[in-house]
């Protein structure tokens, strides 16, 4: 546990700036389950050198400023998570290791499941 | 809407699982490392500039909840911060064994634990114990001090500064500096080589 911690203090997150994660009092705060795991998926897939962190940083802040000027002209409201899955969509597409197609295929399958199908998991 | 991101997120998950990409094992580590171990960011800067600021650190040691007002930190549960030094051969460790009394300024809501009947009994009967059982095995010769908020006063541990780090700002500093280093159940992070 502790060499894991170590490994994952060096996430090159940033603390300030158009791409920095929310936080309270520097605890990243996550709204729903689901932006969490995202989040987790992220620095995994970084982690196992997927991808360089800056590649996936410059997505995220043009994700991020796109959204936030849309919300502005009085679209929809800003959402971090939102634009942080959209960039790492983008990301994921471009290099080869997923695409959307089978995201939206794999989507489809998991939304026509039965009710109740998670929950004996 | 809600329905929708959570649909998405774990349509992406279960196909990067599937590839080989990920397991969703190393996922759920990382997200126990960044709600667990991460520290509060306006704790460890108070003890990255204590350990760049020899001044600094004096008036902290005098008058924590002031010397904390000086970086911009204070509020409820702040009105009266002590501030308790590590050295070589002595070790502080924070508890409120009534309920939960913690330094919300500096470092924010309590973990899970904190709020534990067994952390809050045990650390102050055998701290040693519980301090090794945690992860912080520390040698026979070093006394520990169990502090115990009370209604009025939270306690701050100010940790060690790790060995090979001269020359580091407070910003790189305050990266060592977890929760639970403050808090007292870890030492701050050994730099990296």
């Amino acid at each position: 546990m502790a060499s894991q911690g170590a490994r994952t203090a060096a996430a090159p997150l940033d603390l300030a700036g158009p791409a920095a994660p929310p936080r309270r009092n520097g605890e990243l705060v996550f709204e729903a389950p689901w932006e969490g795991r995202l989040f987790g998926l992220t620095l995994t897939l970084h982690g196992q050198g997927h991808f360089e962190w800056e590649e996936f940083r410059e997505r995220l802040i043009r994700a991020v400023a796109r959204r936030e000027r849309a919300a502005a002209a009085g679209g929809a409201p800003f959402r971090y998570y939102e634009a942080w899955r959209a960039a790492l969509e983008d990301l994921l597409a471009a290099k080869g290791l997923c695409g959307t197609a089978e995201l939206d295929t794999r989507e489809r399958q998991l939304a026509a499941r039965p009710p109740g199908h998670d929950h004996g998991s | 809407m809600e329905h929708a991101d959570d649909l998405r997120t774990e349509a992406l998950e279960s196909l990067l699982v599937e590839k080989g990409l990920v397991a969703s094992e190393a996922v759920d580590a990382i997200l126990r490392h960044y709600e667990q171990e991460v520290g509060p960011l306006n704790g460890a800067r108070v003890v990255a500039r204590a350990w760049s600021d020899a001044a600094y650190r004096r008036r902290l040691l005098a008058d924590g909840t002031a010397a904390i007002a000086e970086l911009g930190y204070g509020g409820p549960q702040g009105e009266h911060i002590v501030v308790v030094e590590n050295a070589p051969r002595l070790h502080n460790v924070v508890v409120c064994t009534l309920c939960s009394c913690y330094p919300w300024p500096v470092l924010g809501l309590p973990p899970a634990w904190y709020k534990d009947p067994a952390y809050r009994s045990r650390i102050v009967r055998e701290p040693r114990q519980v301090l090794a059982e945690m992860g912080l095995a520390l040698p026979g010769d070093v006394e520990i001090r169990v502090w115990d908020s009370s209604a009025e006063i939270r306690y701050l541990v100010l940790p060690e500064r790790p060995a090979g780090t001269e020359g580091w700002s407070e910003e790189r500093l305050a990266g060592l500096v977890s929760r639970d280093a403050m808090i007292g159940v870890a030492r701050a992070a050994a730099p990296r080589g």
